[in-house]
């Protein structure tokens, strides 16, 4: 290393002051590489000396020289590289003390050179520009921290994480993410179109459609009237039924029906864009690491220790839960070796799903029979508490109990529990769509009952009207009649409300049902248990009851439907998104409390992280089932005569051609009418399908190319093992010659193994890689021995590429540090080519 | 400097004693291996241990604290270490066996018996909940 640093010295001599500290200081980053990363002391302490002498070089001739235009531009790649280094400064596995000296020296430069440079250009503007980039960057980062700290719940999620594991935590990340889409929709809303009828719209009283009728006036504030939503609620801003169809509303012409139409349709486009873009983020992680179960038992060893953990007990449960884990993998690995009675489990499993099938028949005709007598309840005078919600209540039994029913089946079926609650979570979900249908067409038969009744109401309210225009111009002559007092105009039946009511209703009893079950079912069971243990015969907190467990898919379930009922009746009653975004919230402190107070955690503890695309699969399908029949009875049902946005129109939709004939001018009534055409739109619909085929069909080849390359690095993996079990015993010289001998095929394998390993690890070849390398060529002892089988052949060492003598995997180390390959002889460079290995 | 606590008890020391690998963490960071810090190694620690560390970086310093003996090599006295400390000893001696040998089976690439770095690196690249 002396003769080399004699060079560096005649080379500084020769070249320009300047130029000499970005050499220099490329060759001792080399020599860093190089040498052996546990850092000598003497090595660093050299390099040291000879940056400051450089720095001082370099600080005496800078001041007198001019600058001409190549040296600015070599100057500029200077502080280019000096801002390369600096930026990739975190990355090198170097001591703290060699990293700040380095880094120190190199900012020096960067910031001497860099106002330098400005002098020919615009010295101000230049220093500008490189502030301004400066704080911009920092300003990202105080706002990424910031938006960090935002982030509402954090620590207790964090909280319920540690002591409950990753598949508890990621019910209440998904809570929390349906929080955020709710309070988006509600923004919506609120903003557009309740906002506005209220402050600019006519007031309470002033119309037919915003005044509770005469005949309901006397009961109109009652409580139980109030919770069942009829009343004064029924005539607010929060159900359909209050918006007036006035086309422009106050004095910024705000047009309100069109208000009403988009945002309900924006609703859903909002929220089928979210859906998909959480899917697609959570497809893109999931295909990052691909299912690489070949690692699971050193990934338990490494990875599974969770270092934020600062808890004593918090800690005992972590311990206890690796053990678990381990011991759950060890289980695994055994019975996978085992052979089962094929045929009894299959005989099991479709019993199983037999009885299920009969249970899940058997709550449809439940619900169909219970809705088809509350229909003839409500023909009749006077019923009962009961009778008047039983709708409900057998719809929340039936959520209640049939669950814990189909898991007891379950249990005939034997699967994996990652399998098994998959299966439980699709038939919770198949009992849910089978009640809200039934539910639903219920409905349907009592808007149909509603629309005929209208006629009729429709013809009182004219000959009302008209009885009393004549009476009145009866008494006084000239004078204009009085008008009909809002609260005594007879009134149609408005289905719309009606049908929100239903939802409003539907909604809160849900939410009550759920707390009730938490309070009841995990709180009363886990105050009973342990309160009642000393005094009862058998051991409550081993046997019967004991604690309970989260139930992740039961909440998830909840939380999924509970947000298609949302969707569903969002439209008919804008104020039920309101609603819901406070039973989250309340929901969230709720049922933290509720499992850190009174759940233990699951026995068998197994990851979740893959789960969480199963759930958006499901939003995504209840968001298509609840778009259904709203799109249904916008598109086929006429709006009622006196009451909404859209009364007196033929149909709802009808408010946007409206909007365009008189709103927009002509030419973009013609364009529309030009897309409206059917010739046009089944073209474009054709061509969106071939689109969508197209498309599979490329991500079906992506995934065959991603399987072959797989198993290709498998196979190559395997034969490296059996070449270096078959090879083990034989002389290493001997193997080298060998290798050597055999150019050809090494060299077609090289480019092979260079790409694979490219592709293995695209972004992640790094110093660090072959930083280790270099050094476990260089200082592991058991390629010493190797080092010594080079010299021998020298002649032959500089007309191979060096790779083919070192180990085999690693061949595409040494050229990215620039030695050039192939023949060499001329050159000196043979030297320092023979005395690297050692 | 304000009236944040500035010595603790040792009870409450105790509470963040729990760390399974405090003791190697310590050592590797050292200048003399032995488990005494300057300034600049402890911040070399934080460094690495902190979130915006890449990954390259943190596996490397990983295998360091992972290799026990510090040859340079993660082999089978090593894997049963670590599995008895993240276990506090809970599983029988089979089990410790069988996860010793499954680990050596998944990860080592070109069978020598034990993890160097590159095995260990190209392992640890991939899982999903690294550090």
């Amino acid at each position: 290393s002396n003769g080399k640093k004699a060079g560096e010295e005649r080379r500084r001599q020769r070249e320009r002051g300047k130029k000499a500290p970005t050499k220099d200081q490329k060759e001792s980053e080399n020599e860093g590489r190089r040498t052996n990363k546990k850092g000598k002391e003497g090595e660093n302490k050299q390099k040291k000396d000879r940056k400051t002498s450089t720095s001082s070089a370099s600080s005496n001739s800078s001041e007198e020289e001019s600058l001409a235009e190549e040296e600015l531009a070599m100057l500029m790649e200077q502080v280019e590289q000096k801002k390369k280094l600096i930026s990739t400064m975190r990355n090198k596995p170097w001591r703290m003390v060699k990293k700040l000296s380095v880094l120190r020296e190199a900012q020096a430069f960067v910031e001497k050179f860099e106002g330098a440079l400005g002098k020919g250009k615009g010295k101000k503007l230049y220093a500008y520009k490189m502030m301004m980039a400066k704080k911009w960057v920092k300003f990202k980062r105080d706002f990424d921290n910031f938006k960090t700290q935002c982030i509402p719940w954090e620590m207790k999620i964090k909280e319920v994480e540690s002591h409950f594991g990753s598949s508890v935590a990621s019910y209440f990340i998904f809570l929390r993410w349906m929080y955020g889409v709710n309070l988006v929709l509600f923004g919506l809303i609120f903003g557009l179109v309740i906002i506005p009828e209220v402050l600019m719209g006519m007031p309470y009283g002033s119309m037919p459609r915003k005044t509770v009728p005469r005949a309901e006036q006397a009961t109109a504030m009652d409580f139980s009237v109030l919770w069942d939503f009829e009343g004064y609620i029924k005539y607010s801003a929060l159900f359909y039924g209050y918006y007036n169809n006035q086309r422009t509303i106050g004095w910024l012409k705000y047009r309100l029906p069109m208000a009403y139409f988009m945002v309900g349709i924006s609703v859903f486009g909002y929220s089928l864009m979210v859906v998909i873009r959480s899917m697609a983020r959570n497809a893109n992680e999931n295909t990052a690491d691909g299912d690489d179960d070949n690692f699971i038992f050193s990934w338990k060893m490494f990875t599974s220790w969770d270092y934020l953990i600062g808890n004593p007990e918090t800690a005992d449960n972590k311990f206890a839960s690796i053990t678990t884990s381990f011991k759950e993998s060890i289980v695994d690995e055994q019975e996978s070796n085992k052979d089962e009675n094929i045929h009894l489990r299959r005989f099991l499993r479709v019993l199983a799903n037999v009885l299920i099938i009969c249970c899940l028949c058997g709550s449809g005709y439940l619900i169909y029979f219970v809705v088809k007598r509350s229909q003839t309840f409500s023909k009749m005078q006077n019923v009962g508490w009961y009778e008047r919600n039983e709708v409900e209540i057998v719809m929340s039994l039936l959520g209640m109990f049939c669950p814990p029913l189909f898991e007891t089946i379950a249990a005939l079926e034997n699967y994996h529990p990652r399998i098994g609650l998959k299966w439980q979570l699709g038939r919770i979900f198949a009992l849910f769509l089978g009640n809200l249908y039934t539910f639903l067409l219920a409905l349907m038969d009592d808007v149909n009952e509603k629309l005929a009744e209208e006629d009729v109401v429709k013809n009182i309210t004219r000959w009302t009207l008209l009885g009393h225009h004549n009476s009145s111009a009866g008494n006084g002559s000239t004078a204009t009649p009085p008008p009909l007092d809002p609260a005594d105009v007879p009134r149609g039946p408005c289905w719309e409300t009606t049908v929100g009511i239903e939802f409003v209703r539907l909604t809160v009893s849900d939410i009550l049902v759920t707390y009730i079950t938490i309070l009841v079912g995990d709180f009363i069971r886990a105050c009973f248990v342990r309160f009642m243990n000393y005094c009862w015969c058998w051991d409550l907190e081993a046997g019967f009851p004991s604690y309970a467990e989260f139930d992740i898919s039961g909440n998830v379930l909840g939380l999924v439907f509970n947000q298609g009922m949302i969707w569903m009746g969002s439209f008919y009653a804008p104020g039920l998104v309101g609603i819901n975004v406070l039973r989250l919230l309340t929901s969230m402190y709720f049922q933290c409390w509720a499992v850190m107070s009174s759940n233990v955690p699951h026995e068998r503890v197994f990851k979740a992280s893959k789960s969480n695309n199963f759930y958006m699969g499901l939003l995504l399908l209840i968001l298509f089932l609840s778009l259904l029949p709203v799109a249904y009875t916008i598109m086929s049902l006429p709006p009622s005569f006196d009451c909404g946005p859209f009364s007196g129109k033929k149909r709802m939709y009808e408010v946007i051609q409206e909007t365009i004939e008189l709103d927009f001018p002509l030419f973009v009534a013609k364009i529309f009418s030009y897309v409206a055409n059917p010739g046009l739109i089944i073209p474009a619909i054709l061509l969106m399908v071939l689109a969508i085929y197209y498309l599979n069909a490329v991500a079906e080849a992506y995934q065959r190319a991603n399987a072959e390359l797989k198993k290709k690095m498998q196979m190559q993996r395997e034969e490296e093992k059996n070449k270096r079990n078959n090879k083990a015993s034989t002389n290493p010289a001997l193997q080298d010659l060998e290798d050597l001998l055999t150019p050809s095929t090494k060299s077609e394998s090289h480019p092979k193994q260079a790409e694979d390993k490219k592709i293995e690890s695209p972004n992640k070849t790094s110093p660090v890689g072959k930083e280790g390398r270099a050094a476990a060529l260089d200082g592991s002892p058991t390629t010493g021995g190797r080092g010594a089988a080079f010299t021998p052949p020298p002649h032959v060492f500089v007309t191979q590429p060096p790779t083919l003598g070192l180990r085999p995997p690693y061949p595409g180390q040494p050229r990215p540090r620039g030695h050039p390959m192939g023949p060499v002889p001329g050159r000196g460079r043979g030297q320092p080519r023979c005395s690297y290995p050692a | 400097m304000g009236n944040k606590q500035t010595i603790f008890t040792p009870e409450q020391l105790d509470a963040y004693q729990d760390n399974p690998f405090r003791q190697r963490i310590a050592e590797v960071f050292s200048e003399d291996g032995d488990g005494n810090m300057t300034l600049d190694d402890f911040l070399d620690m934080f460094s690495v241990l902190s979130e915006m560390a890449p990954r390259d970086l943190k596996a490397y310093y990983a295998f360091k604290i992972y290799d026990f003996n510090n040859d340079d090599y993660i082999c089978k006295s090593d894997l049963e270490k670590t599995v008895n400390k993240l276990t506090r000893n809970e599983l029988t001696p089979e089990e410790v066996n069988l996860v010793c040998e499954k680990v050596i089976y998944e990860a080592d690439v070109d069978n020598d018996g034990k993890l160097s770095l590159e095995d260990f690196q190209h392992m640890i690249i991939r899982a999903p909940d690294f550090l």
